[in-house]
């Protein structure tokens, strides 16, 4: 399971967590979240999420 | 006609200049007041923003091309717009050195210094737009440039708090830096200035305790700012003696007035809606003012396009794009921000507007709480206003 972060407002996406508010059953891979979704916070595009280190 | 990557040219290309030019025209002016040419090009940076840059809107106009989606792979690989914003610092920093020296040399009448500061702070207030455009790219050097760059300002948390905060909160109650319906700036500049030390305070504390790291150490981001304008200051201060102090803390708080009094027009009365799950919608192209004037626009990096800078913040300032479905200000941020120091002009001018954009609904948008029930009931029996679109 992998953490991806936002680049403008450091928003966390936590596959072992998803997020449940939009439907993203925990466990969802990052690959498996629609492209066209974005930051829930700012509003930047999947494509600039940036992968942490565990 | 399709264009296409090959034959797309941009034609502000070297117009984009403009915005370098300004430190070096305030520099030009000192130096040559120094070398004894009339006092009143003291005046430069004032004169500039309130009187040129809005004639030069009105005489030129409005330009909403977008670059072809073709082009911006192109566009944005271009070094060239980078060292744009990089031209902007050094003589940046050359002006305030020069105008400390200046202070330090005693003999300005007050007006004359006057003039001084409000130059100063001009240019440093513009460039905290410089440090806009750098603190939202990714690379090492630009975020270092973007601190450098409000170091003479003394602005440095704004490098914190814009992305993480505003981008985060704004067009909701929660923002300091989104202006609401029904509030001055001279209300919302107090708000604006403590909200956002604040802000950017909670927020790197946050980031690093997630780190495991102490506030005060020295990986705090706002301290790492700070700690330039201290040591730029200080500097000044030792070799030029503090009689240089009050001049330095005066333009940096005009400066400072100027990004806020941009704040102000960016968001005003503009609200995202809260969803059943708690949450605010995501920032929409229709949660921002904005403006084609092109000398504004060139001066300022496009930052008028400012739905389409919130939807891809990292978006490069030369690809930045006008939508048709965003709201439109009656004219350039330079010219509004004079009618923002007027608030019953500002109202005049941009509360019919709200209205028209929330088609009266005004529940719907960002009110300021103390007048709440007045706009209310200003606005619940008379016809929206017809929403006159700049041309």
């Amino acid at each position: 399971m992998k953490k991806w972060q936002c680049m403008v407002c450091d928003f966390f996406y936590d596959e072992a967590l998803g997020f449940p508010e939009e439907g993203i059953a925990p466990g969802t891979r990052w690959e498996d979240i629609p492209e066209d979704w974005s930051c829930p916070d700012c509003g930047m595009s999947k494509a600039d999420f940036c992968m942490q280190p565990a | 006609m399709n264009t296409t990557t090959n034959d797309w040219k941009d034609r502000k290309k070297y117009l984009w200049l403009l915005s370098p030019l300004l430190p070096l025209l305030g520099l030009l002016a000192v130096g040559a007041y120094a070398a004894g040419a009339p006092a009143l090009l003291l005046w430069t940076g004032p004169i500039l923003i309130f009187a040129v840059v809005p004639l030069l809107d009105l005489l030129v106009g409005v330009d909403p091309v977008n670059a072809p989606e073709s082009a911006v792979p192109g566009l944005i690989a271009q070094r060239y717009y980078k060292y744009i914003t990089y031209a902007y610092i050094p003589t940046q920093f050359a002006l305030t050195i020069a105008g400390a020296v200046l202070v330090a040399g005693g003999g300005l009448a007050t007006w004359e210094l006057v003039g001084l500061i409000l130059t100063v702070g001009t240019i440093n207030g513009i460039g905290i737009n410089t440090a806009h455009e750098l603190g939202h790219k990714t690379g090492r050097l630009d975020r270092t440039l973007a601190k450098l760059t409000l170091a003479p300002v003394a602005y440095g948390h704004f490098f914190v708090e814009h992305n993480r905060g505003h981008h985060k909160n704004v067009a909701t109650p929660m923002d300091p830096a989104s202006s609401r319906m029904g509030e001055s700036f001279w209300r919302f500049l107090p708000r604006t200035v403590i909200g956002s030390v604040r802000s950017a305070w909670t927020l790197e504390t946050a980031r690093l305790k997630r780190q495991g790291k102490a506030t005060w150490s020295p990986h705090n981001e706002v301290l790492q700012s700070w700690a330039l304008t201290v040591l730029l200051f200080g500097s000044l201060v030792l070799i030029l003696g503090p009689v240089v102090l009050p001049f330095l803390l005066l333009q940096a708080a005009y400066g400072a007035s100027l990004l806020e009094v941009i704040n102000y027009i960016e968001h005003y009365g503009l609200l995202r809606e809260k969803q059943e799950n708690g949450r605010y919608e995501r920032c929409q192209p229709h949660h921002s003012w904005n403006s084609n004037h092109v000398v504004t626009n060139l001066v300022l990096y496009q930052l008028q396009r400012h739905s389409d800078h919130h939807a891809n913040p990292t978006r490069p300032f030369q690809a930045l794009r006008h939508f048709d479905s965003a709201p439109q200000l009656p004219s350039g941020y330079a010219s509004m921000l004079i009618a923002a120091y007027i608030p019953p002009l500002w109202y005049r001018l941009m509360d019919p507007r709200v209205v028209a954009h929330y088609e009266g609904d005004l529940d719907k948008a960002n009110l300021h709480p103390a007048k709440r029930e007045a706009l209310l009931r200003r606005w619940c029996d008379s016809a929206v206003p017809e929403l006159q679109q700049a041309a």
